[in-house]
């Protein structure tokens, strides 16, 4: 195949990964936009194997390596278990980042094609920032995996002056680079490249360290943006547009999810970034101060088959789920619940919060693991101005994204955050296991409304109980 | 200051309503007004001086001691001139005014250099302007009130049964007039098993007027209808009565006689123990032969031309009317400095505001200049901006555009980057560059467009397809060789693990994707 006709291929490539994107607009388009997704990687990987920069050398090379890898992530792919996905993606993301470096590496001893004066500083300064994201993609995404997957715990690592660590870090990567690009031959910037390459990867550790546990859903976009300019950036030293539109997407759409993120939770993204807001374990950080109000009221307990007679009186019905749920393992019998609603005529819907769960969109996927149909699940702005028509509101597992304070007490750590307006619902059922906070550590207030309710226990097992005495 | 809000006791005969419940009390309280309500104000809509009293309010008993005592009055009924007599020097009223009805009414006012809103006078087509349409929520009392009138009078079921005593046919209701009262009288007499004809969205049969006109006059108010309506409209009438067995009429034109609709002849034509109930009796009626206030029977059909339905309904109407004027409320305090001071603004460069106020400081405010045209958004609405600007999906990527200078900023710091690169950069590098930023600002709009509830899919899609980087490790497996070197054993071992990594990415990230999308069904 000749060097056109593989850059032809490249932009049909490039159109099906828009278009791949592009169907991810609604459920419906979607399977067909993986599938364009699929050709457009298909057409991308055999026109350059079958292009003018590969010889039949190495096919078994790449045969070989393509067989191990497809195999290790098919097999991944069909045992993830849906609430492990913000793990299965954090890992990726690191694959993506150590093979930006791999790639960078190999460029740079690389020597068939010589460059020189300016073309080769750029060329330089390429494979350097190639590595750069890369490597700090490939820890921070790494340290994700194991904060995610309870490895690392949860709460953010402040270690003391870490803006002036990061700030000297960042000098001395740039002095380095400035080494790296005088350096004659190889071997003698190797020696900077390898530097830098081990203080991007203690960067990106330090980085998702700091980070609390509740922000995690934007460390995760955030990541999966970096491994997309990682991706660009090895365009940039490959001469390669393909790389580079690919990488942009995926840049620019990581960018777009951590944005969003940051706006659900009415946080600046520096703020995330600079770390140590989300503590994490659970243990309630801030204590009511002396200047604060305390809420008032009392707690009101329900139980399981209580909750069951206000759901068969209810025409309107609304679940919060939060990650609580998918803890607990219980949107099955969730399902059953609203299954069983639905036959009677009752209006149930589901309201997720942008920040529900462990990363983007994750509540959905794990709804639609259940089987609950995608129309009844809806985001928090198609269904907030609703709370005032409906019988009973049900939180399972979630805290903060259902918080009041969030627009009563201008004082409150996650004041201005959009939450959901459950309170304004005939009945609230809070469904926890205890009366701790969230992982904002803020205590919650609509508990202690007069109109909630709340059921203690095990979520899987409480809603089993109510599903018993639903049915009965 | 925080200002006081003062309620009396309606004073017109037979008005059972009270502008304000405890419920409401306690909000207003909340805004950090002081509410006096005069003792026995609510008793007709059963809410007791002590519900009020644990609510918050101070009781004060006597009107002259209530008006006295209030900086703003609340009030349902047009206020009478012994009520203006006893009204404060400067002071505040929101009440139905119908400034056009009662001029008057309105020299008194401006007489005690008064601030009146006349929740009449409301722009309706605003929509931030519906919670606090007053005569919406009144006129949805009446309407269900009016169905319930004609139950009372109707001798039949409304719903048709089938018994063991025989089939019994359901009740055929006609609603004429298709505003707020009417939508609500279709929808009660429908939830009653009736079958009503009228608009269709509630379940009725839509009957068509056959002549087209526009029939919604300024502000959302309807208007007289020509001639050539009229007649096809008598047509339509008569038809309907002789087949129904119930006509409820809410034909009203604001500040002109309620349209005749119903001739003493169709009444004549309509079945004995029929019912009409004319909601526009106030008005003279809709109906030849209705008697305003009361329920008469003439040529067998029982004619209910009471003017207080929504009165009739005292508790409900009185926490909606109550519930539109905290509303108003808000609206008023949005330009508080402090939130919460109790302190009111009646801001006229607010348009809402505009319209209701038709005296300010005893000079008459009223008509209000025409409403702009309503394409035009209010500017910053006020009370549920961010939910209404961002309804449905999509999640408009800039739902309210940036401010000027940060823009321009923005834009400045751009062009110096882009100057830079211009000049320092050669030019293979910048085909590539340009490349790179067309395909951020595609990511960008096509990523916008992504539903919420696919942003995980959309995550490991991106993963899967960042696995392109396999191309990087591809052209440096087996190069076309230069020179006759043999390939540097290094690059191949570092390409072959970079396919291998990226092959997990390639295969994994679109097989989990699929796994996921395939869950997303209906």
């Amino acid at each position: 195949m000749s060097g056109n006709l593989a850059t032809v291929s490249y932009i049909g490539a490039t159109i099906l990964f828009i278009l791949s994107l592009g169907g991810l607009s609604n459920p419906e388009s979607s399977r067909r936009g993986n599938l364009y997704g699929m050709i457009g990687m298909t057409i991308a990987v055999l026109a350059t194997v079958f292009g003018p920069r590969v010889t039949a050398a190495g096919y078994p090379w790449i045969i070989g390596a393509m067989v191990v890898g497809g195999a290790v992530g098919l097999y991944a792919a069909k045992v993830v278990k849906m609430t492990q996905m913000p793990e299965l993606v954090a890992l990726m993301h690191s694959l993506v980042g150590l093979a930006a470096c791999l790639v960078g590496f190999a460029s740079y001893i690389d020597t068939s094609a010589p460059l020189a004066g300016a073309e080769k500083t750029i060329h330089e300064l390429e494979i350097y920032i190639g590595i750069l994201i890369g490597a700090v993609t490939f820890s921070g995404s790494l340290i994700a995996f194991g904060k995610l997957n309870g490895k690392i715990g949860g709460s953010p690592m402040l270690l003391p002056g870490r803006h002036w660590m990061n700030l000297a870090g960042l000098l001395v990567v740039i002095w380095f680079g400035g080494e790296f690009i005088r350096a004659h031959s190889i071997s003698e910037g190797m020696t900077p490249l390898i530097v830098m390459t081990v203080i991007a990867l203690l960067f990106g550790i330090h980085m998702v360290m700091a980070i609390g546990g509740a922000d995690m859903p934007v460390v995760v976009s955030m990541l999966n943006s970096y491994s997309g300019w990682a991706a660009a950036a090895t365009g940039f030293m490959l001469s390669n547009d393909l790389l580079i539109v690919v990488g942009a997407l995926v840049g620019s759409s990581g960018a777009i999810l951590s944005y969003i993120m940051c706006r659900a939770m009415n946080r600046n993204f520096i703020s995330v970034i600079a770390g140590g807001f989300g503590t994490g374990g659970g243990a309630p950080a801030k204590k009511v101060g002396a200047g604060e109000t305390a809420p008032v009221g009392e707690v009101v307990p329900i139980s399981a088959v209580e909750t069951a007679e206000l759901l068969k009186d209810a025409k309107s019905v609304i679940i919060v789920p939060g990650y609580g749920m998918a803890v607990a393992q219980a949107q099955h019998t969730v399902y059953e619940i609203t299954k069983h609603l639905r036959e009677k005529g009752v209006n149930i819907r589901f309201g997720i919060h942008p920040v529900a769960g462990r990363m983007p969109g994750h509540m959905n996927v794990l709804l639609a693991e259940a089987k609950v149909p995608y129309d009844i699940v809806m985001e928090m702005d198609e269904l907030n101005d609703d709370f005032p028509t409906t019988d009973v509101a049900i939180v399972i597992g979630a805290n903060d994204i259902v918080n009041p304070a969030a627009q009563d007490d201008p004082t409150s750590p996650i004041a201005g955050m959009p939450v959901l307006e459950v309170w304004k619902a005939k009945t609230s059922i809070v469904m926890k296991r205890s009366m701790a906070s969230g992982y904002a550590g803020v205590d919650n207030p609509l508990f202690y409304k007069e109109n909630n309710r709340m059921l203690f226990g095990d979520a899987k097992k409480m809603l089993d109980e109510v599903l018993v005495a639903l049915k009965s | 200051m925080a200002l006081t809000i003062g309620v009396p006791r309606e004073t017109l005969a037979g008005e059972k309503r009270v502008a304000t419940v405890p419920e409401v009390v306690e909000k207003l309280i909340k805004l950090g007004f002081k509410v006096a309500v005069e003792s026995g104000a609510g008793d007709a809509a059963n809410c007791s001086d002590d519900s009020y009293r644990a609510a918050g309010a101070e009781i004060i008993a006597g009107a002259p001691a209530l008006w006295a005592a209030s900086d703003i009055v609340f009030k349902i009924g047009v206020p009478t001139t012994g009520e203006v007599g006893l009204m404060r020097e400067g002071g505040t009223l929101i009440d139905f005014i119908w400034p056009a009805q009662n001029p008057e009414l309105m020299q008194q006012l401006a007489g005690k250099r008064a601030t009146v809103l006349a929740i009449d006078a409301l722009p309706r087509t605003l929509s931030r302007a519906q919670k606090m349409d007053a005569l919406t929520s009144q006129a949805g009392v009446a309407g269900y009130r009016a169905v319930i009138e004609a139950a009372n009078a109707f001798g039949r079921f409304f719903n048709g049964q089938i018994t063991a005593a025989g089939k019994v046919p359901p009740a055929k209701v006609f609603i004429a007039g298709a505003g707020v009262a009417g939508l609500a009288a279709i929808g009660t007499a429908a939830s009653l098993g009736a079958i009503a004809d009228q608009v269709v969205s509630l379940g009725g049969e839509f009957v068509k007027v056959d002549y087209e006109e526009e029939g919604s006059g300024g502000g959302g108010y309807a208007k007289v209808m020509s001639e050539g309506f009229q007649q096809a409209q008598r047509e339509m009438y008569a038809k309907q009565a002789r087949e129904v067995d119930i006509i409820i009429t809410t034909a009203l034109i604001p500040g002109k006689p309620a349209p005749r609709l119903i001739t003493a002849e169709m009444v004549q034509s309509m079945k004995p123990g029929s019912v009409i109930v004319d909601m526009a009796a106030e008005r003279g009626g809709n109906c030849e032969l209705t008697e305003p206030g009361q329920a008469v029977v003439k040529h067998g059909v029982t004619i209910v031309g009471y003017t207080d339905l929504a009165s009739r309904l005292a508790k409900q109407s009185s926490t909606l009317y109550a519930n539109n004027l905290f509303r108003l409320t808000e609206e008023l305090c949005k330009t508080q400095v402090v939130k919460g001071d109790g302190t009111i603004d009646v801001n006229m460069e607010d348009e809402a505001i505009r319209g209701l106020t038709v005296i300010k400081n005893g000079e008459v405010t009223w008509p209000p200049p025409p409403p702009k045209p309503s394409a035009a958004p209010p500017a910053k609405p006020a009370a549920a901006p961010v939910a209404a600007a961002k309804k449905g999906h999509g999640h408009g990527a800039a739902s309210e555009p940036m401010a000027g200078n940060k823009l321009a900023i923005m834009f400045g710091v751009a062009a110096a980057l882009f100057w830079f690169v211009g000049a320092n950069a050669p030019g293979a590098f910048l085909a590539h560059f340009t490349v790179f930023v067309l395909a951020c600002f595609v990511g960008y709009m096509v990523v916008w467009n992504v539903t919420p509830a696919l942003h995980t899919p959309l995550m490991s899609v991106t993963n899967a397809i960042s696995s392109i980087i396999a191309i990087g490790a591809l052209v440096q497996i087996a190069p076309p060789l230069a020179g006759g070197l043999p390939p540097d054993q290094w690059i191949r071992w570092l390409a072959v693990g970079g396919i291998a990594l990226t092959a997990v990415n390639m295969f994994g990230g679109f097989a989990v994707t699929q796994r996921m999308l395939d869950m997303f069904r209906k």
